[in-house]
């Protein structure tokens, strides 16, 4: 059993909507972005967080990496709990480099009037305290880690090609010695033809320097290429947790189905079944007895809107958040 | 057998830019039949995307259709002045375009939108404009359409959106639907839905489609045909199992042994070595993938021009992979 890095105990996330100030009355309503959140995250595990866009993901990943405070919840990292610390001091927090990210556009993330030298160099100086040649030094070996050739720090972002600029993104992330690496999309503006370079490339870093990774993506083929375990979201809720193979193979909520089932194949074979017709619920003051995924759900029954399924275990490590998961 | 309904000749474009001509397409040739879903696969920079505006008429100042055709049901678009042009699109070809939400008017309601289109080119009348654009949304399956006819794109998700730009886009009933990344952005679950009602929308109304992407599990999954390019050429041209089965040109190859599938391991994929080759240069090479190419030989030093090697399958290339037995 590997040791948890990285624990997220019932977290939640609500923002009020609407008017706010003195002469507001009654009760605000709130979107629930996350609702209720568990899991963990192991010592060298990469976990998939997958689901549709407004699902929570990237709010929960705010939320793990400290820029956004949770509502209820904790966050453990390394059985400290980094959720106590406001978001606006984890700034200068000795965790800050603990807990890095890939962002997904490494076009649009990084500054273009940076080269790829001060990039990098970036939060080595910030949170590393590093100068002059400890500095250059440190760059440069994360640049040769992601295969960078050092030839190149001297570059604008725009002199790079999208690759490159994918692997400055990376260096980044990993010049601070993180334990754990948020990847959001890493590979979404890649041609093919380059990422699978880049996946490659995470999958060898992780294996070197021991990484654990929460990997964010809409892409499911690349999500099963990578990652050991996989958290499926849908509105704020976790509604299938277990190792991914298992999941892809046979996945046990409706909502995995339909995802799955939506992939396309290189094979040309369309699988039909569980098409996803309509919009998702308002994410704003839900029911707490309605399941979440109730209204696009081809199995709903009257149960459904009445009682909302717990995520409970299955067998081989799964767990699932629907009635009819055995 | 049928005339297709498009068929493109030989089209080249080029664009004058300050730091030389970029030769973007050189000598394509394909065509499209009624009914048929073609797609066309590549890299970013392949010519996909200037190959749908060359047809459209819609490059920008910079780019200069150089020669050939493109014939729909008989018209020379390329010899069209813009005027009649302007009187084929949206009426004969349509367009739908990535990102929906930047594509449509931002202030304006998607029903007067669509009710623009169906008063210019779909022969609707002010008195039933706003009711035929209603019928419009039904058709693809927006719910409560008569309300979400006032309803502005910013308060509808993109898979909305996507619906209301094909709505626009079959308005007219056209012959031709190019479909330019339709559903890059949208998730997995919208995209299936959003190809399933453009597949429907095709079969209803008999037009050919050009699918443009670079997911070649969509063209897989989508077309009956594909069409790769590489570079500003057209390097294979084939019934999408052919091709997915047996792929003849090098770079055909790679792509697929680069793309991730619902099987296999992140060890069993290869990515494409090298890149594009710079466009702008005066002496490229006869065959633009050679630099990257495994399969080189001398005589690919030679004007490369795409060439049938069995029924429905033509590639561009000398020195092709060796049909498996």
């Amino acid at each position: 059993m590997t040791t948890a890095l990285l624990e997220l105990e019932s977290v939640s996330k609500r923002f009020p909507i609407g008017r706010h100030g003195l002469f507001r009355r009654g009760h605000v309503p709130h979107v629930h972005a996350v609702d209720d959140v568990s899991f963990t995250v192991g010592q060298g595990e990469t976990i998939g967080l997958v689901g549709e866009s407004g699902c929570g993901k990237s709010t929960l990943v705010r939320m793990i990496t400290r820029l956004l405070d949770v509502t209820d919840g904790k966050i453990w990292l390394d059985r400290r709990a980094v959720s106590e610390v406001p978001a606006a001091l984890f700034a200068r927090d000795d965790d800050r480099g603990h807990i890095q990210m890939v962002f997904q556009d490494a076009g649009d993330s990084i500054n273009p009037r940076f080269t790829a030298f001060d990039a990098i160099a970036d939060p080595l100086r910030r949170l590393g305290g590093l100068r002059g040649e400890a500095l250059r030094a440190r760059v440069e070996e994360a640049a040769v880690q992601c295969g960078l050739p050092v030839e190149l720090l001297e570059r604008f972002p725009h002199q790079l090609s999208g690759g490159q600029r994918a692997r400055v993104g990376i260096a980044r992330a990993i010049g601070t010695k993180p334990r754990l690496l948020i990847l959001d999309e890493p590979t979404a503006a890649l041609d093919v033809s380059v990422q699978v370079t880049v996946l490659k490339l995470l999958q060898q870093l992780k294996a070197e320097l021991g990484l654990s990774y929460i990997f964010v993506s809409h892409d499911l083929n690349v999500v099963r290429l990578l990652c050991d375990r996989v958290v499926v979201m849908y509105l704020g809720r976790i509604v299938e947790t277990g190792p991914a193979q298992a999941v892809f193979d046979s996945p046990a909520h409706p909502y995995t189905r339909s995802l799955i089932n939506a992939i396309p194949r290189l094979d040309g074979v369309r699988h039909t079944e569980g098409r996803l017709t309509g919009e998702p619920r308002s994410p704003i003051d839900p029911s707490p007895d309605v399941c979440r995924f109730y209204g696009r759900c081809p199995m709903g029954t009257d149960r459904c809107k009445t009682e909302m399924p717990p995520l409970h275990a299955l067998p081989g490590h799964r767990q699932a958040a629907c009635h009819f998961a055995a | 057998m049928t005339a297709p309904v498009l068929r493109v000749e030989d089209l080249s474009v080029a664009f004058h830019t300050r730091n030389g001509v970029v030769r973007a397409l050189d000598r394509i040739n394909f065509a499209v039949d009624a009914g048929q879903t073609m797609a066309l696969v590549g890299e970013s920079g392949s010519g996909k995307s200037v190959t749908a505006y060359a047809i459209m008429g819609l490059l920008e100042e910079a780019g200069k259709i150089t020669g050939g055709r493109a014939l729909l049901s008989g018209t020379d678009l390329v010899a069209c002045s813009p005027r009649a042009l302007s009187r084929i699109r949206g009426r004969r070809i349509a367009m739908i375009f990535q990102n929906p939400r930047a594509a449509l008017n931002p202030i304006r309601a998607v029903g007067r939108q669509i009710a623009d289109v169906l008063l210019r080119h779909g022969g609707a009348t002010a008195a039933n404009a706003k009711q035929r654009a209603i019928e419009a949304l039904q058709a693809v399956g927006i719910p409560d359409p008569a309300r979400r006819a006032n309803a502005y794109p910013f308060e509808l998700s993109g898979g909305m959106c996507q619906r209301v730009m094909i709505a626009i886009a079959v308005a007219a009933r056209p012959e031709l639907l190019i479909a330019d990344e339709p559903t890059t952005g949208l998730d997995v679950t919208t995209q299936a839905v959003v190809m399933d009602l453009i597949q429907a929308m095709a079969a209803e109304t008999g037009m050919a489609t050009i699918l443009i992407t670079h997911d070649l599990a969509l063209a897989a999954e989508r077309a009956s045909r594909i069409a790769v390019m590489h570079a500003g050429h057209m390097v294979e041209d084939c019934d999408t199992a052919t091709l997915l089965a047996q792929p003849r040109h090098p770079y055909t190859a790679r792509l697929i042994a680069a793309t991730p599938s619902a099987t296999g391991r992140l060890e069993a994929l290869q990515s494409v070595p090298g890149g594009l080759p710079d466009l702008r240069r005066n002496d490229l090479p006869p065959c633009r993938y050679a630099a990257r190419c495994e399969r080189r030989a001398e005589a690919c030093d030679r004007v490369i021009t795409m060439r049938d090697i069995a029924p429905h399958h033509r590639i561009g290339c000398w020195n092709p992979l060796e049909q498996a037995a």
